[in-house]
């Protein structure tokens, strides 16, 4: 019999007996990092198990591999476990990133591993069951699981002596946010009876979640607030600074982004259609915005984590601003360029750490001339900076492409405005990768390298930055084969949300409270 | 009628793709003459494919237009619902000739490179660069939509990155590398905001797909539609970026860091004319707008006379070409702008000749100096390096206007077009392209004689009082060979003519900078203007070829006699200042002191860029941005959020351990307190 009924179980849960296996090896030479490697290589082989059996024909907006099976009778939770154009591709993305962040700590991590990967395992357990559940209940623990190994990993395996502050600060800009994302669902269960995503859409289709439009505003507040705080969206961003520059480059490469982006998509979106769309214009502004004020801070970095932290945030902030256009390209762009963004983030820390292994500093000013030196490790620098600056036929431009056309499409006000000054992001983050690389690479060597005598990519450095490489390249020309999925929940999406505000006054005539008055 | 050359299209990018991968890959590891092999015959490849295309497409019967769609991967290059972009390209008669220039030019400036960069360091780095460049430059030229086509224009901004960097350890070279491409980007924003005006009201990029439905929606221009101008301007914005026109020239200047093949291959053959044939390339948008068009020529007309005056009192022997390449883009751009397409693309043909002629010969005169580039140290060259002296006289013939050298019938065509145009501004337009034509001459033969004839002054430089141009009276003459004595590299071996790989280029570039106008000779003159007729399929209906048609030969001939006239002027101030009485020129700049230092400053537009744009900019993001609302408010928020829990602090320190058992016990807390919850919500929704 076919395995695609507890496929998505079996992705879900194997890092996390590949993290118990690993508490019972011993901590002796390479053992641990070997072990990881070969749980997350076949954690990543069983997520390729899904795009090569994902049926592309089936009608749009349904779930596939379904595995839906009572849990608990009341309150009614479920084991239900699904996905669909939208999560596919972020499952097996977060199938790939894993084995590379194995390969990159190889030698970074060389105390505590056991730990180490012990916490890496369980986070991609927490994100794995992010992506797959379509149980609002089963999701919360989930998103509240990825909480903890990251604040951990901050926390001790952080560079410098702040990394407790950063993992402080991780810690409740995540958590006190997931309280109002926690008191928002009880309240949606309590409307409705279920925790069923599927279920939940249905209801919201039909504008039955609750007839109390003011509460129903709020609760949507509580969703968004939680994962805009987690994305980060300006100016909620406090958290990404600090926790970037102090986590390892493992965890980094998960840290930010795709987690809570997907839970706007999957739960914003589809329980509070309506409120969503209220709340757009605020969200393009605020990305708009967001692409500057990173691209601009990035500018004046000389800490390349703090250079990086920006641009992710401008990265991140191109997406929102997709997505929330509620036209067919800025979301079919927007969830592409998450697997983009993460993609290239990742390539781009790895690097960051690289360089930070070899000459033990983050400060620009301190290198120069590497190119000389470590022409590899400054090929690959100038490829990844590629891919940010968006480069034509690498994967981000086809993402920003995308998301900028929708931002123009959209039917907001002043969408002009806002696409013009999301555009300028493009020469901004050109600017700051070109500065970045001119600093550490070009001119005479720099103070550091003139002491320490750095060593080009090894054999296992090139093994984890070629598929990301290759990657950029085959999404940057056939991006189609990631987007016919894609756009098989992007545009169906487009469509509903992009209606759904002409709902609302109708409605609103019927409702004991106006929706004006719940502002 | 033949087929086949559909099938081969996507070779002609190809294959310098291929030999980029083989060098960039392994060329460290490579014989320098496996490098250069393998480079020249990956664009020698394509050239001959370009030959068959034109034997092809010349033939009797031949269709105007070819097309064809790649699928590298077995699907399209974007493909969502609503929206499809895919690898199309599309050879017609403007094509071919750009296609010509780039694999021509192209191939003829690889062979020179062989020879000028062969005792440099990063040979086969190099050599991939030029054949990356290659790639993206002929996908620009053969897209058929304007994505495919952005991507030839970025990729051949980063070729062009890479290769204004390429001696990445100076310095002034990153730094150029850097501004080209921050520049570039500036214009390719508006660019971006085009093709998403272009997506949002033709609801496609294919090149066919916009213009036909531009055609059957007449009532947009009559209505006076405001999207035509602003996409057509935004275009303008992308294109004066790419082909370095005012308000975006700042970065060609500095980009002659570059090797000098480099310049003339990129930054005055190919690259730069990019945006001249975009607007080409684009013209029913802009024919449909007559305030683009004008805006057009105002700015070519601006940029031509403003660069020429720059070129006219610089020293170093590229960047007079350099200056002399923004304002003959000029030129192209103030054709388009009066609607004479054809005149456009015929002087950027002739243009691609001489220029790259001119930049090779200066690249011999450099090597023969062994790097010196001030002309203030050079002189008396004719007799030393005699192949190089005479083919540079061809290109500044050429570029100067004298008939009947190739730059003669392109710019007089195009000031020809200029007087008769339909704009209410022709006479001005028309009086600033004669100006610069005179002003080009003169410049031109001011770095010939400076060259090549008086006092060889190659001596380590005598530094002189600011301002005043060096002239030969003025210094220490001395023999040309070297002396034991100087410590400058650059006088090793004295000077000597290139060697045959590098004058071979020098030898045909010359005599296509003869004849090459030759096909474009006007009626007036007795010739049949050849390259008009052959780009009429692609141009037709444009304004200026019409009002063109109405006037009169004597008019014409008499227009050309007065550029005659004018570039003879300034060949003869040139050599009454340089040849005849040295000290002239000296002396006039001495008179006019503060005019001279405006000009020599280049109008301080860098400085002006810098204080006003850049520095405030800074300033702002460090001040306000950084200090005030990041550090202030974003984490100050967030602190004032940990505030409200300090009364917890010793708990969070305690806890915040890093141990896993309280994280457990936290984690044991939360969930008791979601069951209860869980519990408590239950209760309420009986209530409810």
């Amino acid at each position: 019999m076919s395995i695609n009924p507890i496929i998505l179980t079996i992705i879900v849960f194997f890092p996390l007996a590949g993290a118990l296996l690993l508490a019972l090896l011993p901590d002796r030479g390479k053992t641990l990092q070997w072990a990881a490697l070969a749980v997350t290589l076949i954690t990543f082989g069983l997520t390729l198990h899904l795009p090569f059996h994902y049926s592309y024909a089936s009608s749009a907006g349904s779930f596939q591999f379904e595995q839906n099976v009572p849990w608990i009778a009341s309150p009614a939770i479920h084991y239900h476990l699904g996905i669909d154009g939208l999560s596919m591709w972020l499952m097996v993305l977060t199938g790939i990133l894993a084995p590379l962040g194995v390969l990159i700590s190889w030698r970074a991590i060389d105390s505590r591993k056991k730990l180490f990967y012990v916490l890496f395992l369980l986070q991609q357990v927490a994100m794995m069951g992010i992506f797959a559940s379509l149980d609002m209940f089963l999701y919360y623990a989930f998103w509240e699981m990825s909480l903890v190994p990251m604040t951990v990993l901050i926390a001790i395996f952080g560079r410098s002596e702040y990394r407790r502050r950063a993992a402080i600060k991780y810690f409740l800009y995540a958590f006190i946010p997931s309280a109002l994302l926690l008191a928002a669902m009880l309240w949606v269960y309590a409307q409705t009876g279920t925790f069923d995503l599927p279920k939940l859409a249905a209801l919201a289709a039909q504008h039955a979640i609750s007839p109390n439009a003011a509460a129903l505003w709020i609760a949507s507040l509580g969703f968004l607030i939680a994962f805009s705080v987690k994305v980060p969206i300006f100016p909620l961003h406090g958290w990404l600074v600090d926790a970037i520059s102090e986590a390892p480059t493992a965890a980094v490469m998960v840290l930010a982004g795709k987690t809570a982006l997907y839970s706007i998509l999957r739960f914003s979106f589809s329980i509070f259609p309506e409120q969503s769309h209220r709340i757009a214009p605020l969200m393009i502004s605020l990305a708009a915005i967001g692409i500057v004020y990173g691209g601009l801070l990035a500018l004046v970095q000389h800490d390349l984590k703090k250079l990086a932290a920006y641009s992710t945030l401008g990265q991140l902030s191109f997406i929102v601003l997709g997505i929330f256009t509620f036209t067919v390209a800025g979301l079919d762009g927007g969830i592409y360029q998450i697997l983009n963004e993460s993609l290239a983030g990742a390539a781009f820390f790895m690097l960051l750490g690289l360089l930070y292994e070899r000459y033990s500093t983050y400060d620009m000013r301190l290198y120069g001339g590497l190119a000389q030196k470590l022409p590899w490790l400054a090929a690959m620098f100038v490829v990844v900076s590629l891919s940010i600056v968006g480069l034509p036929m690498l994967n981000s431009f086809v993402g920003e492409f995308l998301v900028l056309s929708g931002s123009m499409q959209s039917s907001f006000a002043h969408h002009h405005l806002w696409t013009a000054i999301a555009t300028t992001g493009v020469i901004l983050s050109a600017a700051y990768m070109l500065r970045m690389i001119q600093r550490v690479f070009y001119g005479e060597l720099g103070p550091k390298p003139q002491v320490i005598t750095g060593w080009d990519l090894d054999a296992r450095e090139h093994l984890a930055l070629w598929p990301v490489v290759a990657l950029f390249l085959a999404m940057g020309l056939a991006s189609p084969r990631w987007m016919q999925a894609i756009d098989s929940f992007g545009a169906p999406a487009a469509g509903r949300l992009a209606s759904a505000q002409c709902a609302t006054p109708a409605d609103a005539t019927a409702l004991p409270t106006p929706s004006g008055g719940a502002r | 009628m033949n087929p086949m050359p559909t099938s081969y299209l996507w070779l002609i990018p190809l294959l310098p793709f291929v030999g980029f991968l083989i060098n960039g890959t392994l060329g460290r590891r490579l014989p320098r003459s496996v490098v250069s092999g393998i480079a020249l015959l990956f664009t020698a490849l394509p050239a001959g494919i370009v030959a068959w295309l034109w034997m092809t497409m010349c033939a009797v019967h031949a269709p105007n237009t070819i097309e064809s769609v790649v699928r590298p991967f077995g699907v399209d290059w974007i493909d969502i619902s609503g929206f499809h972009v895919d690898f199309a390209f599309t050879v017609d008669h403007l094509t071919l000739i750009m296609l010509a220039v780039v694999t021509g030019v192209g191939f003829i400036i690889h062979i020179y490179s062989v020879g000028y960069m062969a005792h440099e360091e990063g040979y086969w780095r190099f050599f991939a660069y030029m054949n990356l460049f290659m790639f993206f430059m002929s996908v620009l030229v053969l897209a058929a939509n304007f994505l495919l086509l952005f991507v030839g224009w970025e990729g051949v901004g980063l070729a062009s990155y890479l290769l204004i960097g390429f001696y990445f350890k100076k310095d002034s070279a990153a730094d150029a590398g850097k501004k080209a491409f921050i520049v570039n980007r500036i214009g390719d924003f508006g660019f971006l905001l085009a093709m998403f005006l272009l997506i949002v009201h033709f609801g496609s990029l294919s090149f066919k797909e916009v213009f036909a439905t531009l055609a059957q929606n007449p009532q947009w221009q009559l209505q006076g539609a405001h999207f035509l101008p602003t996409i057509a301007l935004l275009l303008l914005l992308g294109a004066a970026g790419k082909s370095a026109q005012i308000p975006l020239y700042i970065w060609l200047p500095d980009a002659m860091e570059g090797p000098t093949p480099v310049s003339a291959l990129i930054h005055a053959a190919t690259m730069v004319t990019a945006g001249v044939y975009m607007v080409a390339r684009c013209h029913a948008l802009f024919d449909s707008s007559p305030l683009a068009l004008t805006v057009v020529a105002l700015m070519g007309a601006a940029t031509a006379i403003f660069a020429a005056s720059i070129g006219m009192v610089q020293h170093d022997i590229k960047r007079v070409l350099a200056y002399s390449t923004i304002s003959q883009l000029g030129y192209m751009f103030l054709a388009c702008g009066v609607g004479a397409y054809a005149a456009g693309i015929f002087h950027l043909l002739t243009h691609a000749f001489f220029k790259a002629l001119l930049f090779l010969a200066a690249g011999s005169v450099i090597h023969a100096l062994s790097g010196e580039q001030d002309m203030r140290r050079m002189g008396g060259l004719r007799e030393k390096i005699p192949v190089t002296f005479w083919t540079m006289t061809a290109g500044v013939f050429a570029i100067a206007g004298i008939p009947p050298f190739a730059g003669f019938f392109s710019k007089d065509e195009i000031l020809f077009r200029t007087f008769t145009s339909p704009n209410p501004l022709h006479i001005l337009l028309w009086l600033v392209g004669l100006l610069t034509a005179g002003m080009t001459s003169f410049y031109m033969f001011r770095l010939w004689f400076k060259t090549f004839f008086g006092e060889p002054r190659v001596k380590r430089h005598v530094l002189e009082e600011d301002g005043a141009p060096i002239h030969a009276s003025s210094t220490t003459t001395l023999t040309l060979e070297a002396e034991p004595d100087q410590d400058k590299a650059t006088h090793a071996h004295g000077v000597h003519e290139s060697p045959w790989v590098m004058l071979l280029p020098l030898v045909v570039l010359a005599l296509l900078s003869v004849v090459g106008g030759w096909v474009g000779i006007p009626a007036a003159l007795f010739g049949s203007n050849h390259i008009e007729h052959f780009l009429d399929p692609v141009f037709a209906g444009a304004p200026a070829s019409e009002a063109a048609a109405t006037t009169g030969h004597g008019l014409e001939l008499s227009l050309a006699f007065v550029s005659v006239l004018v570039a003879l002027a300034g060949f003869y101030i040139a050599y009454v200042f340089y040849y005849e009485k040295p000290g002239t020129a000296g002396a006039l700049a001495e008179r006019n002191r503060s005019a001279y230092n405006l000009v020599k400053n280049k109008y301080w537009v860098d400085e002006l860029y810098s204080t006003f744009l850049i520095t405030p900019l800074l300033m702002f993001t460090r001040v306000v941005l950084e200090l005030m609302v990041d550090h202030g408010i974003v984490n100050g928020s967030g602190a004032a959020a940990g505030a409200t829990t300090r009364g917890l602090a010793w708990i969070e320190r305690k806890q915040i351990s890093g141990n896993i058992r309280s994280y457990a016990g936290w984690l044991a807390i939360g969930a008791a307190a979601v069951i209860a919850v869980m519990i408590f919500g239950n209760v309420m929704k009986g209530h409810l």
